[in-house]
């Protein structure tokens, strides 16, 4: 250790420093992110150059795969709208820095209890009653798988990262388990029936009607984190346990009341990917989402209106890397890459908006400032 | 008893990687860094392994050196789960961005950078999936250490030599690694300081300790301990052919499992045996519970002991002070 102070340059500074900057506007900011946007799909090109092909013909035949005709265009927002709704759930929690990963499982803890009454209680519900009984069940199978993790929380502390996310494997496991045995469909392969028309969701413009929910929620979200107490008490929570205990809130109820609501929205994916995209229930009806939810709530600030084109955004990702895959034999798994490089270049640009790097030569023309 | 042989055999097997991806973050934790992205490392490493020998084997003809085989698995996972460890430690601890999230991204980013490689290669190679030679996947089968032991008449020197010497050289490997780490954290300055670091890094910078460079380095150095859990899986595991979504959940069993062994790679050794175990028991110990059901018991054993040690809490064991939240000397 000794050397290592003798190491010290005397009273000379180092060739750089870091200082926090002044808050800056909202369009700095913005203009900041999109130019590590634009480095995020530099690097991927990059990639894609590697391979021996041309990127701009790649992300041009993406987008067409995924936007190109009116079926791609459906698939796209049948992609959209789990991813919507989930960023939302995510969010919810983000902001109060409980760090739920257990979305995936929440949506098939939904799916779950929804197949249950599609499958049993067909003949003796009518259609629209069934319907709502198969949403109110996969919001409340939300709520109670999301409500677990929260209580120990709340209580003892217990680590939600990983609970939340065994939670993930267990929830998979009860899936397989129905249909490989109780809810067995007779017949050769492990599947579940398909639902009974009754028991499918309407459609709308040609898309089933949670794209009304999602863009619905979208509006309910904001307004809830922006504008109501619990909003308010979820963000003191985040920034500070104690100062919200100080300031006289139940810093407990404020995590179990929110898991619960992001169980319950998380849940509703569950329902509306078993009724409406599906028509039955499997092990991919989560297929991810929980995950890529987690990229499009960060990429958004946490700002529920930014998770339209954000989700938008990464379901034209998702659908066009299948478009690709047949096209360059580039694996569909692109995306991730993609969606993680554009995560990167996202979480790294906003040491640039919070700081600025002082050469050792430039000292004199910046002011100083704490 | 030789079914107990038997399980006790495959749940060293099994637990492999779990004690890699456990050593690994557990170094990783010590320096006060928190990285959530060992599945994302075992990813990379994964591929990392797998295709530093593809490629050898492409370029240079079959592999007939089996010590050298060894090496380059270990050698490019080590790397490649070092690469992930790189850009978390950058944008962590230069860029000071969020710990949990960037962990995250690491996880989907690994898991795609480890899916994309095997498919891509594999497309592009004449069986239409990557894979390595016969020679090849002989340096990382199973053999005798002892083989008078083996010979011997006795069933319970048979038994001995089973379930101490007759393992692949990456179990052994792992296992000095362990001790080793367990040597350089208790009596060593290195271990002193980077404990330091990881408890209060505003102390060990005031007693002119590098916080930067002992964070840089320990994080690097445990996803590349990360990543060679990663090459077990894909060249011991998978038995040398890149299979998609390979690592299934262990990198993250192995964060949970840094929590079970308290933060000490000795115990790191015991959990990742009782974890590796829990994975392969139902093949050895019928419960009558369906099989879908039984699988899941890693996770839910998983969840009894976050349960446990959190509502225990012994002070004494806890977690490095300053795990999760990065150091800014500036805001000090």
């Amino acid at each position: 250790m000794t050397e290592q102070r003798i190491a010290l340059p005397a009273a000379k500074d180092p060739l750089l420093r870091i200082v926090r900057r002044p808050p800056v506007s909202q369009s700095t900011a913005w203009k900041i992110r999109a130019l590590a946007l634009v480095a995020a799909l530099l690097t991927t090109s990059l990639l894609i150059l590697l391979l021996g092909h041309n990127p701009i013909a790649v992300y041009a035949d993406l987008i067409n795969g995924a936007l190109g005709t009116k079926t791609a265009r459906i698939e796209t927002i049948k992609i959209t709208i789990p991813l919507l709704i989930a960023a939302l759930s995510v969010a919810i929690t983000f902001k109060m820095q409980f760090w739920n990963i257990g979305t995936e499982g929440q949506i098939l803890a939904g799916g779950i209890a929804a197949t249950y009454f599609a499958l049993f209680w067909v003949d003796k519900l009518p259609r629209p009653a069934l319907l709502l009984v198969m949403m109110l069940a996969g919001c409340l199978a939300g709520a109670l798988w999301a409500a677990i993790p929260a209580l120990f929380k709340a209580r003892w502390g217990t680590n939600e990262t990983l609970f939340t996310l065994m939670l993930n494997y267990i929830a998979l496991g009860i899936v397989k388990y129905l249909q490989a045995g109780p809810w067995k469909k007779p017949g050769g392969f492990p599947k579940i029936p398909m639902f009974d028309q009754a028991a499918r969701l309407p459609k709308l413009f040609g898309v089933h009607i949670g794209w009304v929910i999602a863009i619905a929620l979208v509006v309910l979200v904001y307004i809830y984190m922006k504008h109501t107490k619990h909003g308010y008490e979820i963000t003191v929570v985040g920034q500070s346990k104690e100062t919200a205990r100080y300031a006289g809130m139940n810093v407990s109820r404020i995590i179990i009341r929110t898991m619960v609501v992001a169980g319950a929205l998380a849940g509703l994916i569950g329902f509306l990917q078993v009724s409406g995209a599906n028509y039955s229930l499997s092990e991919n009806t989560a297929g991810g989402v929980g995950f890529t939810a987690i990229s499009v709530a960060w990429l958004s600030q946490m700002n529920p209106l930014a998770m339209v084109i954000v989700s938008a955004f990464i379901a034209i990702l998702e659908k066009g890397s299948n478009r690709i895959q047949t096209t360059f034999a580039i694996p569909a798994s692109a995306a991730d890459v993609i969606t993680g490089t554009l995560l990167f270049f996202m979480l790294g640009c906003e040491f640039f908006i919070n700081y600025r790097i002082i050469f050792r030569h430039k000292e004199k023309e910046v002011p100083q400032n704490g | 008893m030789d079914n107990l042989v038997n399980l006790f055999y495959a749940a060293v097997l099994a637990g492999a990687p779990l004690l890699y991806g456990t050593l690994g973050e557990i170094l990783t934790e010590k320096s006060g860094n928190l990285n959530m992205g060992v599945e994302g490392m075992m990813y990379m490493g994964a591929i990392g392994g797998l295709s530093t020998i593809y490629f050898y084997e492409m370029y240079c003809g079959a592999m007939a050196n089996q010590l050298l085989c060894l090496v380059l698995a270990v050698a490019g996972s080590f790397l490649c789960g070092a690469l992930g460890a790189l850009i978390f430690s950058f944008l962590t601890i230069t860029l000071r961005a969020n710990q949990n999230v960037t962990g995250l991204t690491l996880t989907i980013f690994g898991t795609g950078f480890g899916n994309f490689f095997g498919e891509i290669i594999g497309s592009r190679s004449a069986s239409n999936y990557m894979t390595i030679s016969t020679e090849a996947k002989a340096a990382f089968a199973n053999h005798n250490l002892l083989p008078f032991l083996a010979n011997s008449d006795s069933a319970f020197l048979q038994g001995l030599n089973k379930m101490f010497f007759g393992y692949n050289w990456l179990i052994y490997f792992g296992i000095a690694i362990a001790l080793v780490m367990a040597w350089v954290l208790k009596y060593t300055r290195i271990g002193l300081n980077l404990r330091a670091v990881g408890e209060s890094p505003a102390t060990a910078d005031a007693a002119g300790i590098n916080v930067e460079r002992y964070k840089y380095l320990a994080t690097i150095i445990g996803g590349g301990i990360c990543g060679i859990g990663g090459g077990y899986i894909s060249l011991v595991i998978s038995n040398g052919v890149w299979v998609n979504s390979c690592v299934n959940g262990k990198g993250w069993i192995a964060v949970a499992l840094v929590i079970f062994a308290v933060w000490s790679p000795a115990r790191a050794l015991m959990g990742s045996l009782v974890f590796g175990g829990l994975s392969i028991m139902r093949l050895y110990i019928p419960l009558g519970i369906p099989m879908e059901l039984y699988d899941t018991l890693p996770y839910v054993a998983t969840i009894v002991v976050l349960i446990f040690t959190s509502v225990k809490q012994t002070k004494e064991h806890a977690q490095p002070a300053h795990c999760g939240l990065n150091y800014f000397r500036e805001e000090r």
